[in-house]
């Protein structure tokens, strides 16, 4: 029997008061793989990533996680809403999230942050969750940083911080919200560095991105977003190399 | 030092009354702060008016007129009820109200109001990306809640927790009007007794400035340690 995708949208739609930032967006993941999603600011990239771990609930559509469709029910103004909060708890426990401006919590130090949720979400027991944050510090490169707080440390720093909080939840999936947009451009080099090699390992990613080299040397699979549709999908070769879409050959020509 | 011409004890028992009745009455602002600022900054629409009509009447009326209005009004409110519960169902039902009591309950009451304003500010100076990263983690709302949102709105609360702190200590002088023998009450009848104003006085103000620069010397401190980790700008 073929392994079960570890994370399956289907025609996610997406609506803010009036406006459509989603008009059905699908996607399906296979263990190990690295999807890029590319496009404009606007596009609906990242409401779509934001969608997957329900930090905003899609209008229509589905989520499957692990073979585990996520159930909504509708509220009295006739929105929709999770049904089952817990379901949520347990799904986002199993998609850890890298975002755009880090989000360490300020008042912890870098061990704190990691072991927060895997001794209270995964209930993991304490002692351990030091060991498997200290690796995953080693792994990042910030070891002799765990005791510093977020502030005390470079954009860079924090990012690779947040990255081992990432991987201390042994994640399904993890979601990366454009990692490296917020830092200076001598810090980015060290983020997509990790972020390269988690891809090797094998690692089933999901990226937001603006850094075209990496979504084309590292990903498995290319999502280009166009007004809240799938412009262009595929191999990073056929959506770099021989893009369909007219929107696709504009996004990539030169600017200047 | 000063002779207290054998006033000594009592002004030290209502040094003491002072103390208690500042410490329950904060213990009131804070919780009614908590549950008012949470109350604004929920959805529900009758919560939200609630605590606006809370703050909007406790802080626009003097302290010391709903101190009256608390503790003679309060009385007359429950010996009403207690007349109308006997002649209805012939429940025997009376209850004094205690000048300390009263004095807890409206002083906190006021500062209740002055917390709502503080936490309220503070709860939303808090970064909305570090309750989102806790909700990201599966984090339930409580654990979200007490981990995350509560220290670091404490953070921005301090400064105006030490604030309200300093003001209600002394407002706490108001309860000798209704009847506490607190401090200030013993100074006055001392003063009044021996016909000596600064020497009786004198000694109170020191004791409220003591009070009230070991607090500041104390919310200092908590600033410090709820800061840690902050890195200030130069």
């Amino acid at each position: 029997m073929a392994e079960q995708a570890p994370l399956i949208c289907r025609d996610i739609h997406k609506t803010f008061d009036k406006l459509e930032v989603l008009k059905g967006v699908s996607l399906e993941t296979r263990k190990g793989d690295v999807v890029s999603l590319i496009g404009s600011s606007g596009s609906g990239k990242s409401t779509f990533l934001r969608c997957i771990n329900l930090l905003e609930t899609p209008t229509s559509g589905d989520i499957i996680v692990h073979g585990d469709p996520i159930r909504f029910t509708t509220n009295r103004k006739g929105e929709r809403i999770p049904a089952d909060n817990r379901q949520v708890e347990l799904i986002r426990a199993k998609l850890s999230m890298v975002f755009q401006s880090f989000n360490l919590w300020s008042h912890m130090t870098v061990l704190e942050n990691i072991i927060e949720a895997p001794v209270h979400v995964l209930k993991v027991p304490r002692k351990e969750a030091i060991e498997r944050a200290e690796a995953y510090l080693q792994k990042v490169g910030i070891y002799e940083r765990k005791d510093y707080y977020p502030a005390q440390m470079s954009g860079g720093q924090q990012q690779r911080a947040a990255i081992a909080r990432a991987l201390a939840m042994e994640p399904e999936v993890m979601l990366f919200d454009e990692p490296t947009s917020a830092l200076d451009p001598e810090l980015v080099g060290e983020v997509l560095k990790v972020m390269q090699s988690l891809a090797e390992e094998g690692r089933t990613m999901i990226v937001v991105t603006h850094e075209m080299a990496f979504a084309r040397d590292v990903s498995t699979q290319v999502l280009f977003l166009h007004q809240g549709i799938i412009e262009e999908q595929g191999s990073p070769e056929k959506v770099f190399d021989h893009p369909d879409s007219e929107r696709m050959k504009q996004f990539l020509a030169p600017k200047f | 030092m000063f002779d207290l011409k054998g006033y000594g004890p009592s002004l030290m028992e209502g040094a003491i009354v002072t103390i208690e009745l500042a410490f329950l009455s904060l213990a009131v602002a804070l919780a009614l702060g908590l549950i008012g600022a949470s109350s604004k900054l929920s959805g529900n629409r009758l919560l939200r008016n609630t605590a606006t009509a809370y703050t909007t009447l406790i802080r626009g009326v003097p302290d010391l007129v709903m101190m009256l209005l608390f503790y003679y009004g309060g009385q007359v409110a429950v010996n009403n009820l207690s007349d109308l519960l006997y002649e209805l169902y012939e429940i025997d039902f009376f209850f004094q109200f205690d000048p300390f009591i009263s004095g807890v309950v409206t002083i906190g009451l006021i500062f209740g109001a002055y917390m709502t304003e503080t936490f309220r500010g503070a709860f939303l100076a808090v970064e909305k990306g570090q309750i989102e990263a806790a909700r990201a983690y599966g984090f339930t709302r409580w654990h979200a809640f007490r981990r995350v949102m509560l220290p670091q709105m404490l953070r921005h609360a301090l400064p105006g927790i030490g604030n309200n702190w300093q003001v209600l200590l002394k407002t706490t002088a108001l309860v000798s009007i209704i009847g506490l023998t607190d401090m200030v009450r013993v100074a006055e009848e001392a003063a009044k007794a021996e016909r000596m104003p600064f020497h009786f006085f004198i000694p109170v103000a020191l004791v409220y400035l003591g009070l009230t620069a070991g607090s500041e010397l104390f919310i200092k401190w908590l600033d410090k340690r709820a800061n840690v980790g902050v890195v200030h700008g130069d």
